[in-house]
């Protein structure tokens, strides 16, 4: 007697087939709802299939508002809300937390066409993420810059800085922090100049999530220390890149940020 | 003298540290010196950033919600609604800032 057998095996495919219909029509707002449907009662199955469709569309635009608040405000919501809905076709969530949806949010703007008359917002959801990002990262202690005082004088060009997990570069070709400032209500009447191109940091070294913009060769000089670069060279690196990088200043201001969590010299 | 143009030499990198460490003033840039203020935030933007699927971070759903707070510098909290010379303490109405969670301005519902 194998159709006992054989009735089992027919259901486990159909429950995989069911599951992946079930989630092709969810992205298919127009498709009618997968035939599999069955619903108890009198509601045809596609009642139900399109309120659930709609609940997940809405939850994730919402959570795409409350993660980009900043890309929101730029552009209005009724915008933000098209846009969202287009990304979310795009790129539908890989993991079950919301806040790591929205990764690739900022490359999506860049490309997008009605979006091409904003184009600095690719940049400001980048921003947003990575400020999000920082929020959830691993917590580990900053130290101060004493300890900088400890090691020996003559070696302290081959000394490597371990910065803080949290910590996140951006460098845009636009205003990226003014223009960030001037819409999250974080600094209102900040000036915008569009000619401005900017370097940001993002790190939370204890509860908050604090933003910076860079003074010049800020982006070159962290980026050669956070590759394992020593001082010497990544302050090296950074004179090349602007004359107007000042290492005094720089050393102070990470280390005030809290973006320093171990000096050590390199034992090469 | 060094081979790696690109590197700064160690007397410059040391005298960089030597100012560093003068200028250095013990004023860390955190969370230390602030305070939690209810009340004050706008719709929306109250602190704690942790985004969606969280119970925290920009929820308020109205302004000047009184279990909502915000991060303001130490002392300041006070003054909301209450020192009219700076504008950015004033709030609509007889609204005051305050240190623990108010039950005024919440979401019905």
């Amino acid at each position: 007697m194998p159709s006992w057998f054989e009735t089992r095996r027919s259901l486990i495919v159909s429950l995989a087939d069911l599951q992946s219909g079930f989630i092709a029509h969810l992205r298919a707002p127009a498709a009618p709802p997968p035939d599999s449907l069955v619903a108890s009662g009198g509601t045809p199955p596609n009642r139900r299939f399109n309120v659930y469709r709609n609940n997940v569309v809405a939850s994730l635009i919402e959570a795409l508002r409350a993660s980009f608040p900043v890309v929101e405000r730029l552009v209005g919501e009724e915008f933000f809300k098209a846009t969202a809905r287009a990304y979310i076709d795009h790129e539908p969530p890989k993991s079950p937390l919301m806040f790591l949806y929205g990764e690739t949010f900022g490359a999506f703007l860049d490309a997008f066409p009605p979006a091409a008359s904003v184009p600095y917002l690719g940049d400001v959801a980048r921003l947003e993420f990575a400020r999000l990002t920082a929020f959830h990262a691993v917590d580990k202690a900053p130290i101060t810059i004493d300890h900088l005082s400890r090691l020996p004088q003559d070696q302290l060009g081959e000394t490597e800085f371990q910065l803080h997990p949290s910590l996140t570069l951006l460098a845009s070709r636009w205003p990226l922090f003014s223009l960030w400032a001037a819409s999250s209500g974080e600094q209102s009447g900040e000036e915008v100049n569009l000619d401005n191109a900017e370097e940001v940091i993002v790190v939370r070294p204890h509860y908050d999530v604090d933003t910076r913009r860079l003074p010049g060769g800020g982006d070159s000089f962290i980026k050669a220390l956070a590759e394992g670069l020593s001082l010497g060279e990544a302050a090296g690196l950074a004179t090349a890149a602007s004359e107007q990088f000042d290492l005094a200043q720089h050393l102070n201001g990470l280390f005030d940020l809290g973006a320093v969590t171990a000096v050590d010299i390199a034992h090469s | 003298m060094s081979a790696k143009t690109n590197v700064m030499s160690s007397a410059m990198v040391a005298g960089a540290v030597a100012v560093a460490l003068s200028v250095s003033v013990s004023a860390p840039a955190s969370a230390a010196g602030k305070e939690k203020c209810y009340g004050v935030s706008l719709a929306g933007q109250n602190d704690c950033a942790a985004g969606p699927g969280t119970t925290c971070a920009g929820t308020s759903t109205i302004d000047y919600q009184g279990n909502a707070w915000t991060l303001v510098p130490k002392g300041d909290c006070v003054k909301y609604g209450v020192e009219s010379q700076e504008a950015k303490f004033e709030l609509p109405g007889d609204r005051q800032g305050s240190l623990e969670a108010i039950d005024r301005d919440l979401p019905t519902g």
